[in-house]
C-alpha cells in the first residue's frame, strides 16, 4: 500500500510541475493505460482476501480519483495558459480607424417638407401635387387674377411661350385649382412643392419651395382657419405656446385675406421663435375667393373652405438657423454635410418631428 | 404710401398716440412698413468729451486728443484748437460726416504723420455761429450725461410707410386712411370745409374726348387760372413733399402732387400758354412720339391714351406729362387737368413703354370718378393762395356716367364666413363710417358701395371690410377639425419618400438643384427630347428647364471637387422635364458618385468607384422601395451620356418597355467636355414614373411561408464561353434546368487572358441544390450536375472546364 501511495505522491508531483499537455497525456496512459500502474494495482486485487480487497480497492479507488482529478485540472490549467497566450498575442489597436463611414444626408428642404406633410397628416390633410409647368389660366385666371390685375406685378413670372400661355409656376395654388377640378368637395389638401420666381438676390431665390392648404367643406369658417394654422406652427417650431397675429391684407383668390406673424425676439445673436416683441410674417391666407370656386365648378352657396400658403425654405431657415437662403440651391458639399438630416430621421408624429 | 402723423390730423381728429396709430393701421389691414424720421445730414454729429489733450509729436500747434465718445474706447483725434483741453465736452464729427460750412466730407486722414478719427467741429463749420476761433466748449451742467448723443436734434417728423396691397387705391391718399381709421374707432373723420372759391370766366381752351373704341378716358375736368406766379413752395408744402421722400419742384407742380397724395386724385397742371388752340383726349397711332417730363422720349403704339393739342401729342393721359407744356417759374397762365382713366389701358400702356409714375400706380388701381371737381378745387385754392390768379369755371367733359354698385347683404353671411356675430347696428355703424350709404330690407342691406372703392363688388368683400375693422383678433381659434378624407400620401409619393431616404442612406449627400440650367450642358443629356427654353431667364446660363437631372448635378460636383473634395456622392430627386407642357415631367433621382471607394486606408486597398458600386446602389434602392430581385432584368442598352460598354438599363421585368433605372460610368467624351478632374465618375438614375403600382398593400402580398430543411448541396462548376456572352443569361439557363430544386446560382470568378483563348472568358459559379421533398443522394446530384453541364453547354456554346 505505502508504495502505491508514494506513486501517487510522485506522480502528483510530477504533474505539479509539468506544462505540457502531450506529457500530462503520457502520464495519464502511465497510469491508467491498459498496463498503466494503477490499472495493474486494480488487477491485482482479484488475488488477495476478502477483507483486504476491501480495504486496498477503496484506497485505490481514492488515489484514482485523486490522480485524474489532478490531470483534468492540470489539463486545463494548461489549455488556459496556452488560450490566453494566444489571445495575448492576438491583441490588436483597436483605436486604429474602422472602414469608413459614408453618411448620406437629407436636405433641409425635404426634411421640412416631411415635417409638414406629418403635421397635416396628424389633422386628416392629404397631399397633392401638380405639375411644375403650369398655364396662364390655371396660375392666375382660375384663381381671380385676371390679366390686368396688379396683383400679377407682385408675381415676375418666368414664361415658356411669347404669348404668355405657359409659365412656371409663381405658387402652389394652381394645385387647388386641379384638385377641386378633377374632384367634388369636400377638399381637405396640402400640396408642397417647387414654385418659381425672376427675382434673385440675398432674399429672393429664382427656385422656392411653398406648400398649400385646401380645406373646403359645407361649414368651414376663420375660426377653423386660425386654429388649423395655430396647431402647425405650434407643432413645427416644437413650442408650447406661440405667439401669433392673424392680419388683414390681401390675395386675389382669398377673401377675407390674412397674413400670419409670429412673435420673435433675438437671444445671443440667435433668433427665438414664440416669445418676444418682434413679429414676422411667415405666410398668406384666407377664405378662398366665390369667384374661385365657381372657377372650378364647386357652388360657392354650398361650399366654402380656407386656402393657406406657406414659404417652406423661409420656414426652414427660421426652425434650423440657417442665415441664407441661397445656398440651399448651391450644393455645398460642406453645407450639404451641416444642415442636412440622417436619413434615418424621418419625422412622425410618435418618434416627434425632430430629435 | 409714406406720410406724417400731421398730414393725417388734417383729416382725423384723434385722441390716439402714434404707438395706437401704428397699430391700428396694422389692425385694419394697412401694413407698416416703417414709421422713422427720415435722415438727416446732423444725425452723425455727438456730444463728446475730451480725456486726454497732449501735444502733437511733429507739431507744435496742433494736439493729439484721446476723446470719450460714449463707446467702449476713447477715439484719438488730431485738433488745432488753442482751447481743447482735458475734461472739455464738445461737439465731435465721425468720418463720413459731412461739413455744414463746406460741405465736406470727412474722411480718416493723417495729420503731420498721426491719423485722426473724425474732428472736433466750431460753432463756424456748424453754422451755429461765426465763432471760428476754437472748438464749441458745451456747458458741463447740461451735457456732462449726454456723451455719445447727437448733438441736433431731428426736428423732422417721423414718416410712417404703409404697403399699400393693389385693392386698395383710396388708401393711396391721406384722406383714405384717415377714413379707415375713423371707421376703425381711431378718431373722426373730419368734415371737408366748404369751399368760397370765386369763379371768373371760363375755361375757354376747348376740350374734346375723342369717341373711339380703345378711348381710355372717360372724363376729363379742368379749368384754367390766369396771371400766376409760380415759385418756390413755402415751407409746411415743402416739408410734405420732403415726407413723401420726394424732391419739392415749384409751387405748382408741388400743390399737384400734394393733392394727389392728400386726396389720392392726381392732377396735371399744363401751361396753357404752350397748348396749340385745344385739348383732344384720343387714341395715339403707332409712331407719334413725344419727350416726357422725366426726359425721355417716348415712340407709342396704336391706341394709347394721350392728351394732345393741335401740333401733337403733350402727355400719356394719366401717366406722365410732356416737356413741350411743362409748367415753369416763368409760366403765366396755367391749364388745370383733373381726370378718370381706365385702368385697363394705363395698365397696358405704362407695360408696353415700361413707365412707372405715382399717377400711373393710382389710376391703374382706380381712382374715385367722382373726385373730379374736389381735386380741381383744392388744387386751385391752393395755387391761388400761393401763386395767385384767377380761376375759371370748371369744365367737365364726360362720355360715360358713373354708374353706382348696389349690394344687397345678408348680415348672416358675415357669421358664416367669420365664425363669430356682430350686431347689426355696429356693422351697419362701420360701413357707414367707411362710407357706404346702407339702407334696411327686411333682413337684408341694401347698400351703396362709395365710389372711391372699385374694388368692393360682391357680398364677400362686405364681409372683408367688417371683418378687418371690426379685427381679427375676435376670430376664435378652433381646434382643428381631424377628420381625415383619403390616405396622406399615395403609392408614388410613399415611393419618392421612401427611395429619397433609402438612396440617401447608402451614404449619398441629397441636394436640391434649380429645375432650369444651361442649354449647353443640357445638350449633352437631352437625348431625344425637346429643349424647353425659357422665354425670359434669370440668365443666359440658366436658360432651359432640365431634361435631366444631370447637367445640374454634374455642374455642382465640378465645384465641389474644385473645392478640394475628392471622394462625393450626391443626388437628387425632382422633375426631368420632357416637354413643355404642364404635366410633361417626370419624377426621377439623379445620384452620382465620385473617387475612390476607400482612400488613405491602413487596412483596405484603394480602389476607384465603379460601376457596380452604383448597381449595387441602385439594386438595393429598388429592393428597399419593395420591387423583387428576381423580376429585374438588367440590359446594355443606356442613354448616350453613359459609356457605351460600362453602363447599364434595369427593368422591372423582361417585358418593360422602359428602363426604371440606369446606371454605369460616364461617357469619357463628357467627362472632358466639362473638364472634370476626378479618378472615377459613376452614375445611376431611377425614373420613379416607370415603376409599377403594386396596387396592393404588403398585407395582401406576402406569400405563403415555405421552406425546406432537407440537406443543402453546394456543386462548382467552371464555363469557358464566348467573351461577349452575359453572365445574367448563364444564371438563367442554369436556373431554368429545374427551377424547383437550384436554390441560387453565384458567379464567383470571371477571368480572361492565360489559358483562356481568344475571345473567350471563364466564368466560375456556385450552385445550390436542395430539395423541398428528401435528402438527394449522390446519384440525384450526379443527374442534376450532368444536366446542368449539357444545358449550359448546349444553350450558350459554353464548355465545361476539366
Amino acid at each position: 500500500m505505502s508504495d502505491i501511495k508514494k506513486i501517487k505522491d510522485d506522480y502528483i508531483d510530477k504533474l505539479n510541475t509539468e506544462n505540457n499537455v502531450d506529457k500530462v497525456n503520457n502520464i495519464k496512459s502511465e497510469l491508467f493505460g491498459k498496463n498503466g500502474i494503477i490499472s495493474n494495482e486494480f488487477k491485482k486485487l482479484g488475488s488477495i482476501s476478502v477483507e483486504e480487497r476491501k480495504k486496498l480497492a477503496s484506497d485505490l479507488n481514492n488515489i484514482k480519483d485523486e490522480l485524474q482529478n489532478k490531470i483534468s485540472i492540470k489539463i486545463q490549467e494548461i489549455e488556459t495558459k496556452e488560450i490566453n497566450l494566444k489571445l495575448e498575442k492576438e491583441k490588436i489597436d483597436v483605436t486604429l480607424p474602422e472602414r469608413d463611414i459614408k453618411i448620406g444626408k437629407i436636405h433641409p428642404v425635404s426634411q421640412v417638407i416631411d415635417e409638414i406633410s406629418s403635421i397635416f397628416s396628424e389633422i386628416g390633410f392629404s397631399v397633392e401635387e401638380g405639375p411644375d409647368v403650369e398655364n396662364e389660366y390655371n396660375n392666375f385666371t382660375a384663381l381671380n387674377t385676371p390679366d390686368n390685375h396688379p396683383a400679377r406685378d407682385m408675381h415676375d413670372t418666368f414664361y415658356l411661350d411669347n404669348n404668355k400661355e405657359l409659365l412656371l409656376r409663381t405658387h402652389t395654388s394652381p394645385v387647388q385649382v386641379r384638385t377641386m377640378l378633377k374632384g367634388k368637395p369636400p377638399f381637405k389638401i396640402i400640396a408642397p412643392g417647387r414654385t418659381y420666381r425672376s427675382d434673385s438676390d440675398q432674399t429672393h431665390a429664382p427656385m422656392f419651395h411653398q406648400v398649400e392648404g385646401l380645406h373646403i367643406d359645407k361649414n368651414i369658417n376663420m375660426g377653423h382657419l386660425k386654429g388649423c394654422l395655430n396647431y402647425f406652427i405650434k407643432e413645427f417650431f416644437e413650442v408650447d405656446k406661440i405667439k401669433m397675429r392673424f392680419r388683414p391684407s390681401h390675395f386675389p383668390f382669398t377673401e377675407p385675406s390674412a397674413e400670419v406673424d409670429i412673435g420673435y425676439e433675438i437671444k445671443n445673436g440667435k433668433i427665438v421663435i414664440g416669445e418676444g416683441d418682434k413679429w414676422l410674417e411667415i405666410l398668406g391666407c384666407g377664405m378662398v375667393h366665390p369667384n374661385v370656386l365657381k372657377n372650378v365648378k364647386v357652388n360657392p352657396s354650398k361650399y366654402q373652405g380656407y386656402a393657406f400658403g406657406i414659404g417652406i425654405d423661409r420656414l426652414g431657415m427660421l426652425k434650423y438657423g440657417i442665415n441664407d437662403l441661397r445656398a440651399f440651391f448651391e450644393t455645398d458639399y460642406r453645407w450639404l454635410s451641416h444642415f442636412g438630416f440622417d436619413p434615418l430621421d424621418v419625422p412622425s408624429n410618435y418618434r416627434g418631428l425632430s430629435r | 404710401m409714406k406720410f406724417t402723423v400731421d398730414w393725417l390730423k388734417n383729416h382725423l381728429d384723434t385722441k390716439f398716440n402714434n404707438n395706437q396709430i401704428i397699430d391700428k393701421l396694422t389692425n385694419i389691414g394697412l401694413e407698416v412698413e416703417s414709421f422713422e424720421s427720415s435722415k438727416s445730414e446732423l444725425d452723425t454729429f455727438i456730444v463728446a468729451k475730451i480725456i486726454n489733450a497732449k501735444t502733437h509729436p511733429n507739431a507744435d500747434r496742433l494736439k493729439l486728443c484721446d476723446v470719450d465718445i460714449g463707446s467702449d474706447k476713447t477715439i484719438e483725434v488730431v485738433c488745432g484748437a488753442p482751447n481743447a483741453k482735458n475734461g472739455l465736452l464738445t461737439v465731435y464729427a465721425p468720418p463720413g460726416s459731412i461739413i455744414p460750412k463746406n460741405q465736406m466730407k470727412l474722411s480718416v486722414s493723417k495729420i503731420r504723420g498721426v491719423t485722426s478719427y473724425g474732428m472736433l467741429c466750431s460753432e463756424s463749420e456748424l453754422l451755429l455761429s461765426n465763432e471760428s476761433d476754437g472748438i464749441i466748449e458745451l456747458k458741463n451742467n447740461k451735457y456732462a450725461n449726454k456723451i455719445g448723443e447727437k448733438y441736433f436734434k431731428n426736428t423732422s417728423e417721423k414718416v410712417i410707410d404703409l404697403s399699400i396691397t393693389p385693392n386698395r387705391p383710396d388708401c393711396l391718399g391721406v384722406r383714405g386712411i384717415a377714413r379707415d381709421l375713423s371707421a376703425a374707432g381711431a378718431g373722426t373723420l373730419k368734415i371737408n370745409k366748404k369751399s368760397n372759391l370765386k369763379y371768373r370766366g371760363n375755361q375757354n381752351i376747348n376740350v374734346t374726348i375723342k369717341k373711339e373704341k380703345a378711348q381710355g378716358c372717360t372724363i376729363f375736368g379742368s379749368c384754367l387760372i390766369k396771371g400766376v406766379t409760380n415759385k418756390e413752395s413755402p415751407k409746411w408744402l415743402k416739408d410734405k413733399i420732403l415726407s413723401l421722400g420726394q424732391k419739392p419742384i415749384s409751387a405748382i407742380v408741388d400743390i399737384t402732387n400734394y393733392v394727389m397724395f392728400d386726396l389720392n386724385r392726381p392732377l396735371h397742371a399744363y401751361d396753357a400758354d404752350k397748348i396749340d388752340n385745344e385739348v383732344i383726349v384720343r387714341s395715339s397711332s403707332k409712331g407719334e412720339s413725344f419727350e416726357a417730363l422725366d426726359n425721355k422720349k417716348y415712340i407709342l403704339e396704336n391706341d394709347m391714351c394721350v392728351i394732345s393739342d393741335r401740333s401733337g401729342v403733350l402727355g400719356l393721359g394719366g401717366i406722365i406729362g410732356g416737356t413741350r407744356s411743362g409748367t415753369e417759374y416763368s409760366t403765366k397762365n396755367i391749364l388745370l387737368e383733373s381726370a378718370y382713366f381706365l385702368p385697363r389701358s394705363i395698365r397696358k400702356t405704362s407695360k408696353q413703354l415700361n413707365i412707372d409714375t405715382d399717377a400711373k400706380f393710382r389710376f391703374e388701381r382706380g381712382i374715385d370718378p367722382l373726385s373730379i371737381e374736389e381735386g380741381l378745387i383744392k388744387a386751385s385754392e391752393l395755387i391761388k393762395q400761393i401763386c395767385g390768379g384767377e380761376i375759371s369755371n370748371l369744365d367737365v367733359k364726360k362720355v360715360d356716367n358713373y354708374k353706382k354698385t348696389i349690394i344687397d347683404f345678408d348680415p348672416f353671411l358675415f357669421e358664416k364666413t367669420t365664425g363669430f356675430n356682430v350686431e347689426n347696428k355696429e356693422l351697419i355703424k362701420i360701413l357707414e363710417k367707411l362710407g357706404f350709404d346702407v339702407s334696411k330690407n327686411k333682413k337684408i342691406l341694401k347698400l351703396v358701395v362709395p365710389s372711391w372703392r372699385p374694388d368692393i363688388t360682391q357680398s364677400i368683400d362686405i364681409v372683408e371690410e367688417i371683418v378687418r375693422i371690426k379685427g381679427y383678433e375676435h376670430i376664435n381659434t378652433s381646434e382643428p377639425i381631424k377628420t381625415r378624407l383619403k390616405p396622406t400620401l399615395n403609392y408614388y409619393q410613399k415611393l419618392f419618400h421612401f427611395l429619397q431616404r433609402s438612396v440617401a442612406s447608402k451614404g449619398y449627400l441629397e441636394t436640391v438643384t434649380w429645375s432650369f440650367t444651361d442649354s449647353k450642358i443640357n445638350q449633352l443629356f437631352k437625348e431625344n427630347d425637346e429643349e424647353i427654353p425659357i422665354v425670359n431667364p434669370i440668365s443666359s446660363d440658366l436658360n432651359v428647364l432640365r431634361n435631366s437631372i444631370f447637367p445640374n448635378l454634374l455642374f455642382y460636383l465640378k465645384k465641389n471637387l474644385d473645392r478640394g473634395f475628392k471622394d462625393i456622392s450626391l443626388f437628387e430627386i425632382g422633375p426631368a422635364f420632357k416637354g413643355k407642357n404642364p404635366g410633361d415631367q417626370l419624377t426621377v433621382i439623379g445620384a452620382v458618385r465620385a473617387g475612390k471607394v476607400s482612400r488613405l486606408s491602413w487596412n483596405d486597398k484603394e480602389r476607384i468607384v465603379d460601376t457596380f458600386d452604383v448597381k449595387k446602389d441602385v439594386i438595393q434602392s429598388l429592393c428597399e422601395a419593395g420591387i423583387d430581385k428576381d423580376d429585374i432584368v438588367i440590359d446594355d442598352k443606356t442613354p448616350s451620356y453613359y459609356h457605351p460598354g460600362k453602363s447599364g438599363g434595369v427593368y422591372q421585368n423582361k417585358n418593360e418597355k422602359n428602363a426604371l433605372a440606369y446606371f454605369g460610368e460616364i461617357h469619357p467624351n463628357i467627362i472632358k467636355k466639362l473638364d472634370i478632374k476626378t479618378e472615377g465618375l459613376v452614375i445611376f438614375e431611377i425614373c420613379l414614373d416607370y415603376i409599377k403600382d403594386s396596387k396592393q398593400k404588403i398585407k395582401d402580398s406576402k406569400s405563403e411561408y415555405k421552406f425546406s430543411d432537407f440537406q443543402k448541396s453546394e456543386r462548382d462548376f467552371a464555363f469557358i464561353i464566348n467573351k461577349n456572352f452575359k453572365s445574367q443569361e448563364l444564371v438563367n439557363i442554369i436556373k431554368s434546368v429545374d427551377d424547383k430544386l437550384i436554390k441560387s446560382v453565384r458567379v464567383f470568378d470571371v477571368f480572361e487572358g492565360e489559358n483562356i483563348p481568344e475571345g473567350k472568358k471563364s466564368i466560375a459559379v456556385n450552385v445550390t441544390i436542395q430539395s423541398e421533398e428528401k435528402t438527394l443522394n449522390e446519384n440525384d446530384l450526379e443527374n442534376i450536375n450532368k444536366l446542368i453541364i449539357s444545358s449550359v453547354e448546349s444553350k450558350s456554346g459554353a464548355k465545361i472546364r476539366s
